[in-house]
């Protein structure tokens, strides 16, 4: 038996590759997709968004074969997960998307200013999108946040707190001048911009 | 907020930046992780169960017309937590090359056929038990531009939820007695000899049906709970 031996620790994460498009954003191969850029439902309240941005390499030049994943909870800060204690928003709305980028690695997001989450002591957080990003040449997903901007509860996040202040405007997406609504957000995943990464 | 998902078991995964794997140099963060307490933004995570699939997409076989070329299996296995409990309902998503050693994929360049009765794409749930089983054919071995007379052993690139954002991997599975783990920097990215072989499955003649397919089994283990279980939300 060797059930001892493949139970007793994690299995190790691995590359994304540059292969995953026609499995996990499969709609130019003709697959049906569960999750998109496009995160909203019919019901959805709440202040929409969207947040555009590109993926760099270290030399700045434009990841074409990455796949970013979104998570956030609904405009009253609830996640619909089942081990967000608070319950169950009532709409229909996941707060999950996946995309990838193509063209000069490129992406968008459509969905709605997330709310407020608890956090540490119960202090609350600044609203914020959780991100992780795989691609080719990621041995382990990368975990970031996309935070806004001129938003007052930013000063007081406790995880922005924590993270060196000239590294924090990494996090926090700008907003497009005369484009109500509209943000722009560029993960660096190396350089001398570099994205602040979390490690949870 | 309590600390619900360990940290111990982490050192199993490989460094982000590995430079035998020539893609990490350019592509892995320089400056050090920020640790920070686990919100509910990390400890909760997207629920996507048996409505998300349909039986084709455990059946890789059976996803055209015809019969794919190339040597049939059965892949089963459990998906557990650090503390071996099952994780039930739990979405895999997985995908391959085909028996010649060739992806779908608009990018593959490698000079070795498509089939046209095989995608090399599936998604299926975990039961109660946290099982998950599917059929496809053996992927081939490929080359890649990595480093000279550079080739992949043969695998399935396997893609996990769990119940948290902290809980989601991407991993990949290998076959036992690959000729190529020597050589291959990705496989050899993990730095624990235990950690990486847990990525190579058994084969395993219980799985295997006589006269249709060779069986193996891959058990995959997610970041989990502490022991210490999470308060539930009273009614009142
Ligand atoms: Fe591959």
């Amino acid at each position: 038996m060797t059930e001892s031996r493949k139970t007793s620790g994690l299995t190790p994460s691995q590359t994304v590759g540059p292969y995953f498009a026609y499995a996990l954003t499969p709609s130019r191969y003709g697959r049906s997709e569960f999750a998109t850029g496009d995160l909203r439902v019919p019901d959805l309240s709440g202040e929409p968004v969207v947040v555009e941005g590109r993926v760099l390499d270290a030399d700045g030049a434009p990841i074409p074969d990455a796949m970013l994943e979104f998570w956030q909870p609904d405009a009253e800060g609830r996640f619909a997960s089942p081990l967000d204690p608070r319950g169950r928003s009532n709409s229909a709305f996941k707060g999950f998307g996946r995309v990838e980028t193509v063209e000069a690695g490129k992406f968008t997001l459509s969905t709605i200013k997330p709310g407020r989450v608890p956090g540490p002591n119960g202090a609350l957080q600044a609203p914020h999108i959780t991100l992780g990003v795989f691609a080719r040449g990621m041995l382990n997903r990368l975990h970031t946040r996309i935070y806004f901007p001129d938003e007052p509860a930013n000063a007081e996040d406790p995880i922005l707190a924590l993270v060196p202040e000239d590294r924090r405007h990494t996090l926090i997406a700008r907003a497009i001048p005369g484009e109500a609504g509209r943000y722009r957000f560029d993960v660096h995943v190396q350089g001398a911009d570099e994205t602040v990464f979390f490690d949870a | 907020m309590t600390l619900i998902l360990p940290r111990d078991g982490l050192s199993a995964h490989p460094p982000s930046l590995h430079p035998d794997y020539k893609s990490t140099v350019k592509r892995s963060p320089s400056r050090g992780l920020v640790i920070i307490p686990q919100t509910l933004s990390e400890i909760t995570g997207p629920v996507y169960g048996h409505e998300t699939v349909d039986a084709a997409d455990s059946d890789l076989t059976r996803q055209h017309a015809g019969v794919p070329l190339g040597e049939r299996i059965i892949i089963e296995g459990r998906v557990l937590d650090e503390d071996g409990r099952p994780v039930p309902n739990t979405l895999i998503e997985v995908w391959q090359a085909n028996a010649a050693g060739r992806y779908v994929h608009v990018g593959d360049t490698h000079d070795a056929p498509l089939d046209p009765n095989f995608t090399g794409a599936g998604r299926f749930v975990t039961d109660a038990e946290g099982r998950y089983r599917f059929t496809s054919v053996k992927p081939g071995a490929y080359p890649w531009g990595n480093h000279p007379n550079a080739w992949r052993p043969a695998h399935i690139h396997f893609s996990l939820f769990g119940p948290s954002f902290l809980s989601r991997v991407v991993t990949q599975m290998y076959f036992p007695g690959d000729p190529l783990f020597p050589f291959d920097p990705i496989f050899n990215s993990v730095p624990d000899e235990n950690a990486r072989n847990r990525l190579i499955a058994d084969f395993d003649l219980g799985i295997t049906e006589p006269n249709w397919a060779l069986g193996y089994r891959f058990d995959i283990v997610l970041r989990g709970r502490n022991q210490t279980p999470v308060e539930e939300p009273h009614d009142d």
